[in-house]
């Protein structure tokens, strides 16, 4: 490992972290919930860094996409995000330190596209070795969990319409 | 990397727990849930390098379970919404003795 991928490491870990503490601390469900959305893609960045590319690709799609914005619609349609809670616009000193924060990502953004990558940074050279072994073990050793969650997530879709269906009667 | 990846792990599952155990909104006390599955799928995924793929199949099949897990639970708190018109767990209080 070089020192640059054990720093990469370390800095995604630490802005999971922090963020998973931001996030247990706001009064707001909609800052919390984008938090948390900030924690499921540092740790999408750490699952590719430790060479489960595939796991990495379907956290940020499942978990960031899909599941935060059901949580979003949730507490948009009970509104619970209301006016106050939700002004998020904090003073000048913090405008300025997330503008520099922002200046410090994006130099080291174009430092890590203009320098050439070290081949031995790179886990898995192959990208189309990415999907397979995830598939093989999937469709093989695992295929009766594989059919099962089929079957859960059926179950899941219809808990779901009976629970927040409006009953008729009222 | 793995101890690392471990030790990032049990914070964010201990973050999740406190999470869990501190707030009182059911949305925010739902997503501590999801944050401890997370913490846990790192450390298997971290495992994986050790062990073989099959903990990044089982990162899958527990991103499927809380799926459906996220999908009843919410229908269940727009019920909940429904009947006492908050989410704040202290309201729930209807078996208490």
């Amino acid at each position: 490992m070089t020192l640059f991928y054990q720093f990469v490491f370390y800095l995604f870990g630490l802005i999971a972290v922090a963020s998973a503490l931001l996030f247990v601390t706001r009064k707001s469900p909609v800052a919390a919930a984008l938090w948390l959305v900030n924690v499921m893609v540092s740790l999408a960045a750490l699952y590719v860094m430790m060479g489960a590319h595939f796991v990495g690709a379907v956290q940020v799609l499942i978990y960031a996409g899909a599941i935060m914005v059901v949580f979003l619609f949730v507490v948009m349609l009970l509104n619970l995000g209301h006016a106050d809670a939700i002004s998020d616009i904090r003073s000048l000193g913090w405008r300025l330190g997330a503008g520099g924060l922002g200046l410090v990502l994006l130099a080291f953004l174009l430092s890590v596209s203009r320098a050439p990558w070290p081949r031995d940074a790179v886990l898995d050279p192959r990208p189309a070795n990415a999907v397979a072994p995830v598939a093989g073990a999937l469709f093989r050793d695992y295929l009766l969990a594989f059919e099962v969650s089929s079957l859960l997530l059926l179950a899941a879709i219809v808990g779901a319409v009976v629970l927040a269906k409006r009953s008729s009667r009222t | 990397m793995i101890s690392e990846a471990l030790f990032f792990s049990a914070v964010l599952f201990t973050i999740g727990v406190v999470g869990v155990l501190t707030r009182r909104n059911a949305i925010i006390l739902f997503m501590s849930v999801e944050l401890m599955l997370n913490a846990v799928n790192l450390s298997l995924v971290a495992l994986s390098m050790l062990h073989g793929v099959g903990g990044q199949v089982f990162v899958v099949l527990v991103m499927t379970v809380s799926a459906a897990e996220a999908s009843v639970g919410l229908a269940i708190f727009i019920a909940v919404f429904r009947h006492f018109r908050s989410v704040d767990v202290k309201d729930m209080n209807l078996l208490k003795g």
